[in-house]
């Protein structure tokens, strides 16, 4: 067949894709248990460490399992607990919530019963950094107002900028603020130029990560607006 | 054909291994790759996965577009190149979400823009097309790993002198610079972690590599 004919070209186009869609497909789908499991692996690593429960892979689901287990359900914004299974609630998609308004939103909630009895309340958020989607968790005591610990994760962020918060040294400083101020909501503030170490509602941002650290302020007020009447109840 | 079968390892096929470590290096020489070079050095252990991924992702479409060489119409060559590329890009994105979770997320878009890396391409066209699938092999091995030397260079340089840090694979963060020297005064130049930097780390090296080789002195 003449090799620079039309018909050879799209013959060989034609196979060519058939065949590479045929491989991708095959691993794609050979892979995906596997990276699924590695997702719910990094998302109960990252609830637990949310409650200082450092996790790895090879434990988490134990520990997930004696700390959390099916202590998981969905509340509305009206603040009422939905009737939904607790492996349900695990897999809510953030991604796609987070789209909807703030009163049609399902809100897990995630409830950690710690060795010495205490109750945490750990509360997924999700919001826009620079690059991409940003993520975390916070828990909070069972006076559902302070902060017991906070995790932050991001998509795409600069490394060394706004990558930063998902470091220990800014998760930190979330311990002990409060989010409402007299029975008010004021969300916590992330503030460009720093505040005190004792200020109530509020931690330093990160320098040269000011988009992202305005899209985690942002991310906060959104999803604690979005669960306030929970936390009244 | 010659009747005497080459060494694998014949003085010319070291030599595909070995140039482009050196004097022909794709990214001080020929300054292709550029653009991944400044974006995943902030740090060494990106550099260090970002290169192991390139040299897969290059050995392996210099190997499958060898072996289809005489068959690829050459009207669609760049397109049958390219499809090739993503593929395996897509191979690799896939294989280290699935083992190598942790990396993979820090990798996230560095992965999939490794498509656009030029050293690729550039390969594909200039050697692969036109060479049995041995050198082709050697010859994409070379190139990638004097991408990676580069990529690694320039991320330990960044991020030591950015962070006082050098995260490694499968380690983690660990702290290079003593906390002593920190209370002796010296702080960490934050400037190094932003792009501009690895512009100038690599324009070091550049005068470094072409000060001690004068032929590559292009005095036109």
């Amino acid at each position: 067949m003449d090799r620079q004919g039309n018909t050879y070209t799209f013959l060989y186009a034609s196979v060519m894709v058939i065949v590479v869609a045929t491989v991708l497909a095959f691993v794609a789908e050979a892979l995906n248990p596997i990276q699924k499991k590695n997702e719910e692996e990094a998302k109960m690593i990252d609830i637990l460490k949310s409650v200082n429960i450092e996790s790895t892979t090879a434990n988490v689901a134990e520990k997930y399992e004696q700390y959390i287990g099916e202590n998981v359900y969905i509340v509305n914004f009206e603040g009422e607990r939905q009737d939904v299974k607790p492996q349900a609630a695990f897999n809510i998609d953030l991604s796609k919530e987070v789209r909807k308004p703030l009163s049609d939103r399902q809100y897990p909630v995630f409830e950690c019963h710690l060795d010495n009895g205490e109750v945490k309340y750990i509360l997924p958020v999700r919001g826009k950094g620079l690059w991409g989607p940003i993520w975390g968790y916070v828990a909070l005591n069972d006076d559902k107002n302070t902060i017991f610990g906070a995790t932050f994760d991001h998509k795409g962020e600069t490394p060394g900028l706004g990558a930063e918060i998902s470091t220990d040294a800014f998760q930190q400083q979330f311990k002990g603020k409060t989010i409402f101020d007299n029975g008010d909501l004021v969300s916590v503030d992330v503030v460009k130029g720093g505040v005190p170490d004792d200020a109530p509602h509020g931690v330093d941002a990160i320098s040269g990560g000011t988009i992202t650290s305005q899209g985690l302020d942002a991310m906060l007020e959104d999803y604690f607006n979005g669960y306030e009447a929970f936390l009244k109840k | 054909m010659s009747s005497e079968k080459e060494p694998l390892f014949s003085s010319k096929n070291l030599k595909l291994l070995t140039t482009p470590l050196g004097a022909q290096n794709p990214i001080t020489v020929q300054v292709l790759g550029i653009c991944s070079a400044l974006a995943v050095t902030a740090k060494l252990e990106p550099s260090i996965v970002m290169s192991l991924s390139v040299v897969f992702v290059l050995v392996f479409s210099n190997l499958i577009v060898s072996l289809l060489r005489n068959t690829i119409p050459s009207r669609i060559r760049i397109i049958v190149q390219l499809t090739v590329v993503a593929s395996l890009v897509i191979l690799v994105d896939q294989i280290l979400k699935a083992f190598a979770y942790e990396v993979s997320k820090q990798l996230s878009v560095f992965v999939g823009l490794i498509i656009t890396n030029c050293i690729i391409m550039g390969r594909l066209e200039a050697f692969a097309l036109g060479n049995k699938p041995w050198p082709a092999v050697l010859d994409g091995f070379g190139n990638a790993a004097g991408y990676g030397l580069i990529l690694v260079i320039v991320g330990f340089v960044r991020e030591l002198f950015g962070t006082g840090n050098l995260t490694f694979p499968g380690i983690g963060e660990v702290q290079i610079v003593p906390d002593i020297v920190y209370e002796w005064g010296y702080v960490d130049n934050g400037l190094m972690i932003l792009p501009p930097m690895a512009l100038i780390t690599v324009g070091i090296i550049i005068w470094v590599q072409r000060s001690k080789n004068k032929d590559l002195v292009d005095i036109s």
